[in-house]
């Protein structure tokens, strides 16, 4: 049959479950859009292509299905870069279409040229620059085999113009539901069952065991394994960020967020607890600042999929790669004979009931972490939750509660400003029937509000909560801790009136000052389906702390 | 710090080569050598690097490898392996210093494979402590151009690294 490049991305895309594309078009990547009408793919059109990388990444992480986006060539390109390492340190499996000048006119500093393989090579799992047509269809079902399997990652596919124009003569089976063969590629690792046994007799004689709870455990969609597993053994649960809503996080045994802008008790029992099993977490440095020191007064086992995550920050006692729904399942079949001491939880709760009960005077302020844990009370947490990053975040990631795996959706690994909203977008494009919240600051939404504008074309509603305080407030607060209060360039001058800024996309707002405010606005946010943004005044002093003392920071 | 010797098979075709090397630049490693070419089996490369650390080095680098889809097989190397390197080396040499150069050259079992009126072009093969011995004798005389190829190893005996 006869087929044009185009033809045979798409034709690829439909075949393995692609039903949408975020993008953005320009010359080079224009033969596909001439041909996206042609296929049963849905076309999001963004306002900058970093977002459609990012509307990817959350549909992959609420579908589980890869997060497609296209970009064309040079900046267009260069563009989704940032929206691809965030996917990349996140391992969201994410299928990224560059178009490329003609392959006659690369290397020659063409119009809009970029080396965007070259560049990219340090950020994706994988990538291609097509050189022949005819590799064409084989390279679209490798993309997005090896986006989602294994470690799931990005894979960009670089195409030139004159491949994806031309035509030629396609006898690819596009009906093979068979993986593609890559020699180099071994994606599931299955381990034995015995390397389980000696975890377990570790669980079992421990005094103060302790799981850290990764993004693993979300990945490989087994937290309803993982929380089998804890009500069974009964062993406290501390999570990384993105280990968050791998148990719920209202549940008993779990002890909140660990690291640099994790709770108290949960950095606690991470340093006193005497057998730690990491599971699909990589104990990155905002998790475990002084690996050091974790290492002096415990086991550490291992539980990863990606055996260069084994020892690479810290040497471990013991360690298996695999699958965290496979581990859970081994460790399921054993947990009966784990029970965790009641001292060591008592201990934990002891730490725990030390915090302060949030602040919920009336002030000139609304105190965000109040307002978060509220939402979640008001909402049941049956809602999809996005954060842009700086302190926004870490109120989010400590105050609100989250229930459902993979609810929390979040750049932890890269930390991207200007991911939350796009994020909603994407999440709410998956997810039709579900209330999706962006959590903003005034600083992130500023780096990609032009975003508002592929809300209201496509319909797509997010309901949008953006903390207000004129600052950089995460900047602001390092420079408060560790430069002596000398604050430079974190003050938000000349933003734009939010309430106003909306309305011209034709979105309502509301805005609140004092906590008790909180119920009505939230009554407001949720009143209908439509998008809303509710602006809240919050205390430019305001930290992440959990412990936050006003006048200490009064300086 | 210990050398270690990796060899890498990898799929023959463009880019591959920038994707191993860029892995090392990210991650800190350092290569001491690097020797490419195609194997017996023309859609396979070898890559032999020789990268300096320690055993924690050595695991990172051949677990990094692994990640990338067009390495097929990573194997460090046992120490005993055969390692060879190929210099090309231009000697100012003329008479009579072209006697001695000569003699050198005969001891290291070099061949000479250009002569000027004022130079030598001796090529040799061999371990890397042979031809760095080489090298210091013939500095004396004046070193003017020196090519080397990097390092290319393989185990001894019946030990062969086998791919699909």
């Amino acid at each position: 049959m006869l087929m044009t490049g185009a033809d045979m991305i798409l034709k690829g895309l439909e075949k393995n479950g692609v039903s949408v594309i975020f993008g953005y078009p320009g010359a080079a990547n224009c033969p596909i859009y001439d041909k996206i009408p042609e296929y049963n793919i849905q076309h999001i059109l963004v306002r900058n292509e970093q977002g459609a990388a990012h509307m990817a990444n959350a549909y992959a992480r609420v579908t589980g299905k890869v997060g497609v986006c296209t970009a064309t060539s040079g900046p267009g390109a260069t563009n989704l870069i940032t929206g691809i390492a965030t996917a990349y340190m996140d391992s969201i499996p994410l299928v990224a279409i560059t178009g490329q000048v003609d392959t006659s006119l690369i290397g020659r500093d063409a119009f809009q040229e970029v080396d965007i393989t070259g560049t990219t090579i340090s950020v994706c799992k994988h990538n291609y620059l097509v050189e022949d047509i005819k590799d064409l269809p084989r390279i679209i079902d490798e993309a997005v085999y090896i986006a989602t399997t294994g470690r799931p990652g990005p894979v960009l596919v670089d195409v030139p113009m004159n491949i994806s124009l031309s035509s030629t003569d396609c006898n690819y089976d596009f009906s093979c539901a068979k993986p593609p063969v890559i020699r180099g590629y071994n994606p599931e690792p299955v381990a034995d069952k015995s390397e389980f046994d000696e975890i377990v007799t570790l669980l079992k004689t421990a005094k103060r065991p302790l799981i850290l709870s990764g993004g693993g455990i979300i990945l490989s969609k087994a937290s309803d394994a993982f929380r089998n597993f804890i009500k069974t053994s009964k062993i406290p649960v501390v999570s990384t960020m993105t280990g968050i809503g791998s148990i719920e996080t209202d549940n008993r045994l779990y002890y909140g967020m660990v690291g640099s802008h994790g709770v108290r008790v949960a950095n606690y029992a991470l340093n006193k607890s005497d057998v730690l099993l990491v599971l699909g977490a990589r104990l990155g440095d905002r998790a475990v600042a002084h690996l050091t020191n974790l290492k002096t007064n415990k086991k550490i086992i291992h539980i990863d999929i990606d055996p260069a995550e084994i020892c690479k920050n810290i040497a471990v006692d013991i360690s298996v790669i695999s699958d965290a729904g496979f581990a859970l399942q081994q460790l399921n079949s054993h947990a009966g004979k784990i029970s965790c001491p009641d001292e060591w939880v008592a201990d934990l709760d002891r730490v725990k009931s030390m915090d302060k009960p949030y602040n919920t005077d009336d002030g000139e302020f609304v105190n965000p972490k109040y307002l978060l844990k509220k939402l979640s009370d008001r909402t049941n947490s049956d809602v999809i939750i996005t954060t842009e990053v700086g302190q926004n975040q870490i109120w989010t990631a400590n105050a609100f509660t989250v229930k459902n795996a993979g609810s929390f959706i979040t750049s932890a690994g890269f930390g991207t400003m200007g991911y939350g909203l796009p994020a909603a977008i994407g999440a709410k494009f998956a997810a039709p029937d579900k209330t999706v919240i962006a959590v903003m600051g005034d600083g992130s939404f500023q780096m990609d509000m032009c975003e508002l504008g592929t809300m209201s074309q496509w319909g797509i509603n997010v309901k949008m909560i953006l903390f207000k305080n004129n600052r950089l407030g995460m900047v602001r607060e390092l420079q408060w801790s560790a430069y002596k209060s000398n604050y430079s360039g974190v003050f938000l001058d000349g933003s734009p009136d939010f309430a106003k800024l909306v309305d011209a996309y034709g979105i309502k707002s509301k805005c609140i000052s004092k906590n008790s405010e909180i119920d009505s606005a939230i009554d407001a946010l949720l009143s209908d389906d439509k998008s809303f943004l509710l602006i809240v005044n919050t205390d430019p002093l305001e930290t992440c702390q959990v412990g936050f003392d006003r006048k200490e920071h009064e300086k | 710090m210990n050398k270690y010797i990796i060899s890498v098979l990898v799929e023959n075709h463009a880019g591959v080569l920038s994707k191993v090397v860029a892995l090392f630049s990210r991650r800190g490693f350092n290569i001491n050598s690097l020797a490419v070419g195609e194997t017996q089996d023309e859609t396979v490369s070898r890559i032999t690097i020789e990268v300096s650390g320690d055993e924690y080095t050595v695991d990172q680098v051949s677990k990094q490898l692994n990640k990338l889809i067009d390495v097929i097989k990573v194997k460090v190397l046992n120490q005993d392996c055969i390692k060879r390197e190929l210099i090309l080396v231009k000697v100012n040499a003329p008479s009579p210093a072209r006697q001695e150069v000569v003699q050198i050259s005969d001891v290291f079992r070099a061949k000479i494979v250009d002569i000027s009126a004022q130079t030598l072009t001796l090529e040799l093969t061999g371990a890397e402590t042979k031809t760095e011995a080489f090298l210091q004798m013939l500095e004396p005389f004046g070193i003017l151009e020196l090519a080397r190829t990097g390092m290319i190893a393989l185990e001894r005996g019946t030990n062969v690294i086998t791919h699909p």
